[in-house]
């Protein structure tokens, strides 16, 4: 059970296309997978958005919070911790699936949740994938906009955590585009989800292991063909996303001044 | 907006476990074995044609994950896995010696070929391996190694060794170690013309040729031999025993065999059922 | 009322300033928040010194000053958005306030650029009045009234920050009126409106103070002060130099001199 197209033109299996006929050659071969409707290969779309959507909202609930308090906490070895923070953003993915597989390894000390090779583990390895991304992003969302509106909020009532929260819902599109940079970021890794997931068909095969495994067959056009399938399902994500920013937040764009965080 | 910040805190809660139960409701609701193999024998396709007859027949997911023998070895050892199925007899043998895993059935062979560009600059074509190999230790020509502790790679070095060459102590001229799979290594090859080792299971399923072709084969030392092992459940008692021993049991069976040999790419076969009568 | 005696204003070395004793009016209201020789310092830089004052129940003040004098530091000071890095802040339950029970009079504050929410107008006064722990039965009534107070009703549902300057001032005001406030603080409330809308917020200030609320302003308009203020305070890098009666300050000659000076070149801007 693998995705096999039914190429245009009746190619099959063991002939040799050039490499430079790969491009063109996989515009055609995603253009016919998306038109077929693959099952198989919309069941493995359907796992990546699933995964990586469960990880950005997990990863927001941690992450907006934990900016948010970083930006007003005050104690000693703050600026450390932000620059640790700011370092985990380059934290590779495939040290993550890593360190999540010691972690839920039958030998490991999670082991006993026996969660390795599911979607589960494939979910929290994203997550602490996304959690310092929108973290730091959130916190700094949050100290600009304290300048314009901290000492007001203070001066009503609001204690630091709730002023910091508060901002962060106030600017909320600013928000929505760090959790679509967080989904971004999720939907495209590979080697945590490779490792944690184990790319088994019909169960944790995502879409990155999926191109992973037919690069590694040798067959380069319908890896390139499921690269571009993926950008396609992003490509509507945001459209579907920005629709509906413009209908929810119809009068905010439509009458005079607004906000720079709108 | 009628909040209080209690109300806030338990929302958030709420969307924190829906998470949780969204990701968790994902897995398969059959019975199923989690196996370590290897990613020749998972490219080969094998699997995907094998592993449908056994769930009809038992009613019994399997769950392949697919990496190098060394690794698959190792998952086992972790306990990660529920049964080991690879191709190093050596390895396996230590394998089970060690107490890690149950019985070793042998299941089937299938077999290297040299691959290497059609021009064959350094000449190797022909049936001997080792006269090959000679060859190419004297020679500059390129040779793309695994070098990734899988069987296909401990292969390799057994036949350098048959043919006089100790690759940890002096390399050929071209020899590149890339640490990678065999579909990658192939990659490699066809890109800088070089020489490879390969399964002929992944060989046949591989798409991007270039000018290479099979120019060393049939030799009776490059048959590769697989073997099957249950993990020991002394060891990991969460092991699904009876679930992995069906597998064993199974693939070792009439029916099992026919299976492997039913497999045909192009019309040939690539796995030769030679379990133990 | 408290000034500087003259002995305190020898001792610093200043010209002694002979001020008349408080207006009578004064005399027998309660005290709400008192600073007792507070300072404050960020860093390196000392923003307000040893400043001792009281604000009582239906005190209009007017806290004046150049640019940099620390106006807005006490204002922050005053409200509890800063701690007095030495000296005190005191709270005094208003009068009335049954015995034992821990009541600190109410505040709001005004800013010069009021700070709305990207919410509507409705939801921005809904949060003030549950950030300011309003029960929930009392909140719709109080934020139509806040509405009604101000004159907004008919933009309740709109966001606020499509509203004009003076719209979102008297926002501001809106929320500061629904909370009940013992005590408005307000930091140049006018200084970035036009000139109708400047006239629209004074004239609710004056409001405001009369409905009971004690009011602290700072402005720079020397001529909203006389308008509004019963006593003004005069700040001078960062000390309290004279804290007198409005009549005193705008009609007599006996002020410090940095005083005089500032009084001379603000006036013909007001």
């Amino acid at each position: 059970m693998h995705i096999a197209p039914t190429r245009p033109g009746g190619k099959n299996r063991g002939l040799r296309p050039e490499p430079m006929d790969a491009f063109p050659q996989s515009i055609g071969l995603a253009l016919s997978l998306i038109l077929q409707a693959d099952a198989v290969l919309w069941r493995v779309v359907g796992l990546s958005l699933r995964v990586s959507a469960t990880a950005c909202l997990l990863g927001a609930g941690l992450g907006l919070l934990g900016g948010a308090w970083l930006a007003v906490a005050r104690f000693p070895g703050q600026t450390l911790v932000v620059g640790l923070l700011n370092t985990l953003l380059a934290l590779p993915s495939v040290v993550v699936g890593l360190a999540v597989y010691l972690l839920l390894s039958r030998s490991g000390p999670l082991g006993s949740w026996g969660i390795l090779f599911t979607p589960a583990a494939m979910v929290i390895a994203q997550s602490i994938l996304v959690v310092p991304l929108i973290a730091a992003l959130a916190r700094q969302l949050v100290v600009d906009a304290l300048r314009e509106g901290g000492d007001e909020l203070q001066a009503m009532g609001a204690g630091r955590l709730l002023t910091a929260v508060l901002l962060l819902a106030h600017q909320r599109l600013a928000v929505l585009t760090v959790l679509l940079t967080a989904f971004g970021r999720a939907v495209a890794e590979v080697g945590a989800v490779m490792i944690v997931g184990g790319n088994i068909d019909g169960v944790t095969r995502v879409m990155t292991t999926a191109i992973a495994l037919e690069t590694s067959k040798g067959d380069l056009p319908l890896a390139l063909a499921l690269g571009l399938v993926l950008l396609g399902v992003v490509a509507g994500i945001n459209l579907v996303v920005g629709l509906v920013r413009r209908r929810g937040g119809g009068p905010l764009l439509a009458a005079g001044p607004v906000g720079a965080t709108g | 907006m009628v909040l209080t910040q209690r109300g806030l805190w338990r929302r958030s809660l709420g969307v924190l476990l829906t998470g949780l139960v969204l990701a968790g409701g994902v897995q398969a609701q059959a019975p199923f074995i989690v196996m370590a193999s290897t990613t020749s024998t998972e490219q080969s396709g094998l699997f995907g044609h094998l592993l449908p007859v056994f769930k009809a027949a038992t009613g019994t997911d399997v769950r392949v994950v697919a990496l190098g023998t060394g690794q698959a070895l190792d998952m086992g050892r972790r306990g990660d896995a529920d049964i080991v199925f690879v191709h190093d007899q050596a390895a396996e043998e230590k394998f089970v010696a060690d107490g890690w895993g149950l019985k070793r059935l042998p299941v089937m062979y299938n077999d290297f070929v040299l691959i290497g560009p059609k021009a064959d600059p350094a000449q190797l074509q022909g049936k001997d391996i080792t006269a090959a190999l000679k060859k190419l230790a004297a020679g500059s020509a390129s040779f793309i190694s695994r070098g990734d502790k899988s069987g296909t790679h401990a292969a390799e070095l057994r036949y350098w060794k048959a043919a006089g060459t100790d690759i940890a102590a002096a390399k050929p001229a071209g020899y590149k170690e890339c640490g990678c799979g065999m579909g990658p290594a192939l990659n490699m090859a066809a890109s800088t013309g070089a020489y490879v080792l390969a399964d002929r299971g992944t060989w046949l399923s591989f798409k991007n040729r270039a000018d290479l072709q099979v120019l060393v084969e049939g030799d009776t030392r490059l048959f590769n031999q697989y073997g099957v092992m249950v993990v020991n459940p002394a060891k990991h008692p969460h092991v699904k025993q009876a679930l992995a021993q069906g597998f064993a049991d199974w693939v070792v069976s009439p029916a099992g065999q026919a299976a492997i040999a039913s497999y045909k790419i192009g019309g040939e076969q690539l796995f030769f059922p030679n379990a133990a009568k | 009322m408290s000034a500087l005696s003259p002995s305190d204003a020898a001792a610093r070395g200043w010209p002694a300033v002979t001020v008349p004793a408080a207006p009578a009016a004064v005399v027998g209201r309660p005290a709400l928040i008192g600073l007792q020789q507070a300072s404050v310092r960020f860093g390196e830089r000392q923003a307000l010194r040893d400043v001792t004052l009281q604000i009582h129940r239906g005190d209009r003040i007017a806290l004046v000053g150049a640019n940099g004098s620390g106006k807005t530091t006490l204002l922050r000071l005053l409200n509890g958005l800063l701690v007095p890095s030495t000296g005190q802040r005191l709270l005094h339950a208003p009068a009335g306030a049954p015995s034992g029970h821990a009541h600190r009079p109410v505040t709001a504050m005004l800013f010069q650029r009021p700070f709305l929410l990207h919410f509507s107008v409705r939801r921005n006064l809904q949060l003030a009045l549950w950030l300011a722990g309003v029960p929930a039965a009392e909140r719709p009534d109080r934020l139509a009234g806040a509405l009604a107070r101000v004159g907004l009703q008919a933009m309740a549902a709109l966001p606020a920050r499509s509203l004009s300057g003076g719209q979102q001032q008297r926002l501001a005001l809106a929320r500061a009126w629904a909370v009940r406030p013992d005590i408005l603080f307000l930091d140049e409330p006018t200084a970035s409106l036009d000139p109708s809308a400047k006239r629209e917020v004074e004239t609710l200030i004056d409001e405001f103070g009369h409905d009971g609320m004690a009011l602290v302003m700072s402005t720079h308009n020397l001529g909203q002060a006389k308008r509004l203020a019963g006593r003004v305070l005069y700040l001078d890098a960062g000390r309290l130099l004279v804290d007198c009666s409005a009549d005193h300050f705008f009609h007599r000659t006996d002020l410090p001199p940095e005083a005089a000076q500032f009084l001379k070149g603000e006036l013909p801007w007001s």
